[in-house]
C-alpha cells in the first residue's frame, strides 16, 4: 500500500513550493475564475421581462385603449411606438426596434359590443424563442383577463390558480444559473492547474528524471493532485462567498454539506486533468484540450439545457459528464436545501469517476513509459 | 563477484522498430564503463529497460543481481541516473532541490542532513545552497545534478550524456568527480559522444544499428580484426600542411579513410598500395600507428554499413 504511493509527500511538498514560488501565476489562477464569475453572473438573465413593442390601433375605442393599457401595465410588455399601419408595424419588427407587434382591428370595440370574439393580432420576432415564449403567455393572459372581466361583470372569478413556487420563488435566474456556473469555473481552473503542472515537467526533462527514481506512478498523481485540490477548494470558498454576497443567491441547504460533497468533484476533474496531461506533449497542447473538455460540461450537463429535454442519446451521454452531477448537487443544496442523503448518490457516482479518472491517468503514464 | 550490470540477448521492439537488438554484456563492480553509438542507435532505450522503466522483449539483465523485469521497484531504489536534460527545478533553489530528491528516495531527517553535508563538500556546491537552479551556471546544474542522483548513495550511476554541452573545464572536473566515486566502489554507466571521454574509461561498448558492435579496453578495442582490415594498414602521416594533403590523399587509389588527427592525417590504406601513396607524397613522413578510438568506431561503422 506505501509501496503503491510512493513519494507522495516529497512530491506534494515540492508542488507547494511551486506554488508559493511564483505569486503572479497563482494570483492569476485564482484571480479568472473569479472575474469571469462576475463576468458571465451579471451577464447572464434569462428571465423576459419589458419586451420592446410596437403597437397599431386602428379600433381608437376606449375598449381597444384598455387592452393596450393593460399590455403595458404587465412587466413583460414595454410600448416603444403607436404607427399608424400595418406596414409601419412589419417594419418596426424587422427593423429591431420591437420585438412584439400588437395589432387591433378597427371592428375590436364593435365585436365586443355585439357580443362576438374580437380578436387581436400578435405578431412577433421568432428569432429569440423565449422571448416569443413569454410574449405568448403574457398577452394570451392579458386577453384571458379582459374575457373575463368582459363575461362575469362584477363577480369573483369561479377558478383561480395561484401559483407558489417551492425553490427560488422569485425564479430570477441568476440563482439558478450561478451555482451551475461554479461547476465549470472550478472544473476549468483545476483541469489546467494539474495538467500544465505535469506537463510542465515533461518538457522541462523532470518527468524523466522522476520515472527514473522509485516514485511510484500513483504517488506521482496524487502528490500532484494534494496541492490542486486545496487551492480549488479555497477558490471554491471564495466563489460560494461572492455567489452569496454579491449576487445575492439565497443558499438554503447548509454549505458544510455542499464543501463536503465538492471533493468527490474536485476528485474527478483532477484526474481528469492528469489523463489530459498523460495525452499532452506540450503545454499548449494541454490548454487546448483542457478546453475541449469545457464544452460537454457546458452544454450536457443540465447548466443551460435541461437534461429533460434532450435527444436520448445526449440524455445518456449527460451521464457521462461529471458536471452533470456537481451541478445537481450544487443547485440541490443551494436552491432546495438538500442533503447529505439526498444527493449522496450523485455524490457517490463521482467518487467512482474520480477513483477510475486517477487510475487510468496512472495507468497510461506506466503504459507511455513502455513506449518512449 | 556478481557484475554490477549484466544485459543478455536483450531485444527491445516497438512495434515493427528494433530499437535494441540481441545486445548482451556485463559491467562489473566499481567499473567505469562508457556506452558510445550515434543518436538513435538505442543507448538510451537500454538504460531505461536496465532500470526497469520499460521490459525487453526479449532477453533479460541484472542490476547488482535484481531482474530487470522482476524487481523494477527495487531497482530504482538502488541505481542512480542524471541525462543532459538535468532533471532539476529552476524555479527551486538548489537546497529545496536535494530535500526533494532526498525524499523522493525515502531518505529522512539525520540520515539525508549527513549525507547533503557529504556531497556538498564532494563537489564545492555549499556556497550555492541558497541560490535559485535557473540562476547556476551549466556546469553547476550539471554538479547538483549528479548529487541528487547519488544521494542515495547508488552502487550504480547511469550518467546519459552527462557532459553535452558544458565548457571543458566543468566537464574535466565532473570527470574528476566520476572517477573519485569509481574508486569508492560506485559503477558508473557513461553513455557519450566525446572520444575523450570515452578513452577514459575502462572499457567501452559501441552500439550501431541497435547492435552492440563492439565491447573491451580501449587497447582490446584498437587490436580488434574488423577494425584493422586484412590487407589494410592504418598511417600517420605527417605533412607540412596537412588539410591540402588530405584531399589529394583521398583521391589516391588504395586508401580507404583519410582524415586529420590533430596536425597530421590519420589513413587507413590498402597494404599494396601503400608504396605508390608514400610516393606520391613526396616529403612527407608515412608511419604505421595504432588506430584511435575515434578510427576503431569508423572503420567498425563502414564495416557494418557494407555487411548490410
Amino acid at each position: 500500500m506505501k509501496d503503491l504511493f510512493y513519494g507522495l509527500w516529497p512530491i506534494c511538498r515540492k508542488e507547494f513550493t511551486h506554488i508559493r514560488r511564483d505569486p503572479t501565476t497563482l494570483f492569476f489562477t485564482l484571480a479568472v475564475p473569479l472575474m469571469q464569475l462576475f463576468l458571465l453572473g451579471l451577464a447572464v438573465d434569462t428571465n423576459v421581462r419589458q419586451i420592446a413593442t410596437a403597437i397599431l390601433d386602428e379600433s381608437h375605442t376606449p375598449q381597444s385603449r384598455q387592452f393596450v393599457d393593460k399590455l403595458a401595465a404587465s412587466d413583460s410588455f414595454h410600448i416603444v411606438a403607436h404607427v399608424d399601419s400595418a406596414d409601419k408595424l412589419d417594419s418596426a419588427i424587422r427593423a429591431g426596434k420591437a420585438r412584439v407587434g400588437v395589432r387591433i382591428p378597427y371592428d375590436y370595440a364593435r365585436r365586443l359590443q355585439e357580443g362576438n370574439t374580437a380578436s387581436v393580432l400578435v405578431l412577433m420576432d421568432g428569432s429569440d424563442s423565449s422571448v416569443a415564449g413569454q410574449a405568448t403567455n403574457a398577452s394570451t393572459g392579458v386577453a384571458m383577463q379582459l374575457s373575463l372581466t368582459q363575461l362575469l361583470g362584477n363577480s369573483p372569478m369561479p377558478v383561480e390558480v395561484r401559483p407558489s413556487v417551492l425553490y427560488n420563488p422569485s425564479t430570477r435566474s441568476a440563482n439558478f444559473f450561478i451555482p451551475g456556473l461554479i461547476a465549470v469555473l472550478l472544473q476549468m481552473m483545476v483541469i489546467l492547474m494539474v495538467a500544465l503542472s505535469l506537463v510542465r515537467e515533461r518538457e522541462r526533462g523532470t518527468l524523466e528524471q522522476l520515472t527514473m527514481t522509485p516514485v511510484a506512478p500513483l504517488g506521482l498523481m496524487v502528490g500532484k493532485m494534494i496541492p490542486y485540490g486545496v487551492m480549488a477548494f479555497a477558490e471554491l470558498c471564495v466563489i460560494l462567498a461572492v455567489m452569496r454576497v454579491v449576487f445575492l443567491v439565497p443558499v438554503h441547504g447548509n454549505v458544510l454539506t455542499l464543501l463536503v460533497l465538492s471533493v468527490p468533484f474536485l476528485l474527478t476533474v483532477l484526474g481528469l486533468g492528469l489523463i489530459i496531461s498523460t495525452k499532452a506533449q506540450t503545454q499548449a497542447e494541454a490548454f487546448q484540450l483542457a478546453m475541449a473538455t469545457i464544452l460537454p460540461s457546458v452544454f450536457l450537463s443540465g447548466y443551460i439545457f435541461l437534461i429533460e429535454n434532450m435527444p436520448p442519446f445526449f440524455a445518456v451521454l449527460s451521464k457521462l459528464v461529471p458536471t452533470t452531477y456537481y451541478i445537481r448537487i450544487l443547485r440541490g443544496v443551494v436552491l432546495r436545501g438538500a442533503g447529505l442523503q439526498d444527493l449522496l448518490l450523485d455524490a457517490m457516482i463521482l467518487l467512482v469517476m474520480g477513483c477510475a479518472a486517477t487510475g487510468i491517468a496512472a495507468w497510461l503514464f506506466v503504459r507511455q513509459q513502455q513506449h518512449a | 563477484m556478481t557484475p554490477a550490470i549484466t544485459a543478455e540477448g536483450m531485444t527491445i521492439r516497438f512495434g515493427s522498430f528494433t530499437a535494441v537488438q540481441d545486445v548482451s554484456f556485463q559491467v562489473g563492480k566499481g567499473e567505469l564503463f562508457g556506452f558510445l553509438g550515434p543518436n538513435g542507435s538505442g543507448k538510451t532505450t537500454i538504460i531505461k529497460a536496465l532500470c526497469g522503466l520499460l521490459t525487453p522483449t526479449e532477453g533479460t539483465g541484472t542490476i547488482l543481481g535484481m531482474d530487470i523485469r522482476k524487481q523494477a521497484a527495487e531497482i530504482r531504489r538502488h541505481v542512480g541516473y542524471m541525462s543532459q536534460k538535468f532533471g532539476l527545478y529552476e524555479d527551486l533553489t538548489v537546497a529545496e532541490n536535494l530535500t526533494f530528491y532526498a525524499g523522493v528516495y525515502g531518505i529522512k531527517g539525520t540520515q539525508a542532513e549527513q549525507r547533503t553535508k557529504e556531497l556538498l563538500a564532494l563537489t564545492g556546491m555549499e556556497p550555492y545552497l541558497r541560490r535559485r537552479v535557473g540562476a547556476l551556471s551549466g556546469g553547476w546544474k550539471q554538479r547538483l545534478s549528479l548529487c541528487c542522483a547519488i544521494i542515495h548513495s547508488p552502487q550504480v550511476v547511469f550518467l546519459d550524456e552527462p557532459t553535452a554541452g558544458i565548457d571543458p573545464v566543468a566537464r574535466r572536473s565532473l570527470w574528476d568527480l566520476f572517477f573519485q566515486l569509481s574508486g569508492q566502489g560506485v559503477t558508473f554507466f557513461v553513455t557519450t559522444h566525446y572520444m575523450d571521454e570515452a578513452e577514459r574509461c575502462g572499457r567501452v561498448g559501441y552500439i550501431y544499428l541497435s547492435k552492440l558492435a563492439a565491447i573491451g579496453t580501449v587497447a582490446e578495442l584498437q587490436q580488434l580484426p574488423a577494425a584493422n582490415p586484412k590487407g589494410t594498414v592504418r598511417v600517420q602521416i605527417e605533412a607540412p600542411d596537412a588539410s591540402v594533403e588530405l584531399t589529394r590523399l583521398r583521391s589516391m587509389r588504395g586508401v580507404r579513410e583519410a582524415t586529420i588527427f590533430g596536425r597530421s592525417i590519420h589513413a587507413l590504406v590498402e597494404q599494396h598500395d601503400l608504396e605508390a601513396i608514400r610516393q606520391q607524397l613526396s616529403g612527407a613522413s608515412v608511419e604505421p600507428v595504432v588506430p584511435s578510438l575515434e578510427d576503431v568506431f569508423v572503420t567498425l561503422t563502414y564495416e557494418i554499413m557494407k555487411e548490410r
